[in-house]
């Protein structure tokens, strides 16, 4: 495992953690779906667990929430043990997952006033929490309709809806913008980053680093069960290189000599494909862009395009072991979770 | 790794009471009653069936099988209160099935509920649309001609004989519900076990005709007695201890063979 640096505590001693997870192993069988993950997420800050499919992230937040008992490890969650005190555990959290569903055939509403009774708010109270969360999060045109009308990103935004009853503390997101169109997932994105401005403490988990990058403070990198890296995301983003700058020079033959050139003049390194026609520069930062761009132009290349990109799953996975994702070995989908 | 956890803000213990269970079972049969709301065809079941087979068996059989179809009415409607019980509980299965599989009930495992909450609100749900069930039974009959020849009292142990019945089926139902993959599987399979178990009965035709072996069967099914203290109580002929005795002793019977079975199988997959 890579350490990539030690997180400081920067808001000291007061700040304990809200999440404690220590050596939790989970098997399907003979799949190790969660191999020993340790993990901590400080109280009011948002960690990411970034992975590829199957590599365990649903485990994960399934373990937490008390839905499946992991085989061996301990867990802490809002000062509870996952084991030893679910029923209190499940008063401090709210999950929104791919899994974890609201009814499809009960309106907004509904939904939402069974998950206040079920929380034990009286009814009263039940009604105007229900009310103002679907005020919030832009759902009352549709709060009689049932669940099945609603949207992808009305559902996403009912799921958020139904996981903040409660007013939880510690609230995971298992691949909340899975499958979103770009727009839908600002809007939810939005919604997290107001959560986390209340205070809540969130885990996350997703499988893009742009999300990680808006969302959390720190990250936790696993693959196939395992945690491989783990640290703040501005020093993650430091040794991945944060993004990368694509050039797409007027002339292809161009490629190797800009590249040499970046090289030549300490700027950045640089990579080209003669497939794609594509220089990929990693940028660390504003004035390392500047000074790309005014390398290239001072040497009179003729650009034909210019575009940023933040690094892609594999590309932090290529940073971080030095190989690229590997191929997921099957691992049982949760539906077909064996039960028995 | 810092030491300083958060401190647990409620420090109450995990125990949830009789208040509570009853506040989270009213809650989720109102959640199980607003989905038939939203999925009116859900209703077919407990609504259209017992006029359907009512209708189908009185005129289309009554007269071959009773001579005329007055008489037949006054055999089959008590019998069939007995299979509307069953039909309904069978319900219970595929309902729970599909709360696994919509991840719903993954939903409900995370809040702070007992787990029989989910299970005791199926059964709140299901009794309640069985009276319904059982109310359509008697009033259409009544509106065709059929009479029940008692009283009120005997009306009221008839449809109690059959809830009771069919509230240890429900154990049945609930472990294929939560045994099979789909809702589908369940009520096809649920199919499979109530066709011949209903018609190998004496509710539709009275079991004398029946060869030697079928006999045997229908004499133990208890469908037959169901049906048999049925026409007792709202006929006021024949016996009416010794048919609600053997229901009462099947009924503890699959009770204390399938509930703890479903039981633990719940409990495994919660």
């Amino acid at each position: 495992m890579t350490r990539i640096a030690t997180a400081p505590n920067d808001r000291g001693a007061a700040v304990g953690n809200a999440v404690e997870v220590r050596g939790i192993v989970k098997h399907y069988g003979t799949t190790k779906a969660l191999d020993g993950v340790d993990l901590t997420v400080k109280e009011g800050t948002v960690l990411g667990v970034l992975g590829p499919n199957g590599a365990g992230k649903t485990t994960l937040v399934r373990v937490l929430s008390t839905l499946i008992k992991p085989d061996a490890g301990t867990a802490v969650v809002g000062g509870y043990d996952v084991l030893r005190q679910p029923k209190q555990l499940r008063r401090t959290i709210g999950l929104t997952g791919q899994y974890a569903s609201v009814d499809e055939l009960l309106s907004g509403y509904e939904n939402l006033y069974l998950i206040g009774r079920l929380l034990d708010l009286p009814r009263r109270e039940a009604r105007a929490r229900a009310t103002e969360l679907l005020e919030r999060f832009s759902l009352t045109e549709a709060a009689k309709r049932t669940a099945k009308t609603y949207s992808g990103g009305m559902r996403r935004r009912l799921d958020l809806a139904a996981s903040m009853i409660g007013r939880p503390r510690v609230l995971y997101l298992d691949e909340p913008t899975t499958g979103l169109d770009p727009r839908t997932r600002n809007e939810v994105w939005d919604e997290v980053q107001r959560m986390v401005a209340e205070g809540t403490t969130v885990l996350l988990t997703t499988q893009y680093m742009e999300e990680a990058e808006q969302l959390a403070n720190e990250l936790t990198v696993i693959d196939r069960g395992k945690v491989i890296a783990n640290g703040l995301v501005s020093d993650l983003k430091a040794k991945v290189g944060g993004q990368t700058l694509q050039v797409r020079p007027a002339r292809p033959a161009d490629l190797p000599e800009m590249a040499r050139c970046l090289r030549e003049n300490g700027v950045s390194t640089a990579t080209y494909s003669a497939d794609t026609g594509l220089l990929a520069v990693p940028i660390t930062g504003e004035e390392q862009l500047t000074a790309v761009i005014g390398v290239l132009g001072g040497r009179g290349f003729a650009i034909a395009g210019i575009d940023t990109k933040v690094p892609s799953l594999d590309e932090v996975f290529l940073a971080i072991t030095g190989k690229p994702v590997a191929d997921a070995e099957p691992v049982p989908s949760l539906a077909k979770e064996p039960v028995a | 790794m810092t030491t300083a956890t958060l401190a647990p803000a409620r420090a109450e213990d995990s125990r949830i009471g009789l208040s509570g269970t009853l506040r989270h079972v009213g809650a989720l049969t109102r959640r199980n009653l607003m989905r038939i709301k939203a999925d009116p065809e859900s209703m077919f079941d407990a609504v259209l069936m017992p006029v359907i087979f009512t209708v189908l068996f009185v005129y289309v059989f009554g007269g071959a099988m009773a001579g005329d179809q007055d008489t037949y009415k006054q055999y089959l409607v008590p019998g069939l209160l007995g299979q509307t019980g069953l039909t309904l509980a069978m319900a219970v299965g595929t309902g729970l099935n599909s709360d696994f599989q919509t991840g719903v009930m993954d939903r409900f495992r995370t809040l702070p509920i007992g787990r029989a909450s989910v299970l005791l609100s199926k059964i709140a749900a299901e009794t309640l649309r069985g009276l319904l069930s059982f109310a359509i039974l008697i009033g259409f009959a009544m509106c065709i001609g059929f009479e029940v020849k008692t009283g009120p009292l005997e009306v009221l142990a008839t449809i109690g004989l059959a809830l009771v019945f069919g509230m240890s089926i429900v154990w049945i139902s609930m472990l294929l519900g939560m045994a099979l993959r789909s809702a589908q599987a369940v009520q096809g399979v649920a199919m499979l076990v109530l066709m011949p178990m209903q018609f190998g009965s004496s509710i539709f035709a009275p079991t004398q005709t029946m060869p030697g072996w079928l006999q045997s069967f229908t004499k133990v099914n208890p469908l037959s007695a169901l049906a048999d203290a049925s026409r007792a109580l709202l006929n006021g002929q024949g016996a009416v201890a010794h048919p609600v005795m053997i229901v009462l002793i099947w009924s503890a019977a699959v009770t204390a063979v399938f509930a703890p079975l479903a039981v633990a199988r719940f409990r495994k997959r919660t």
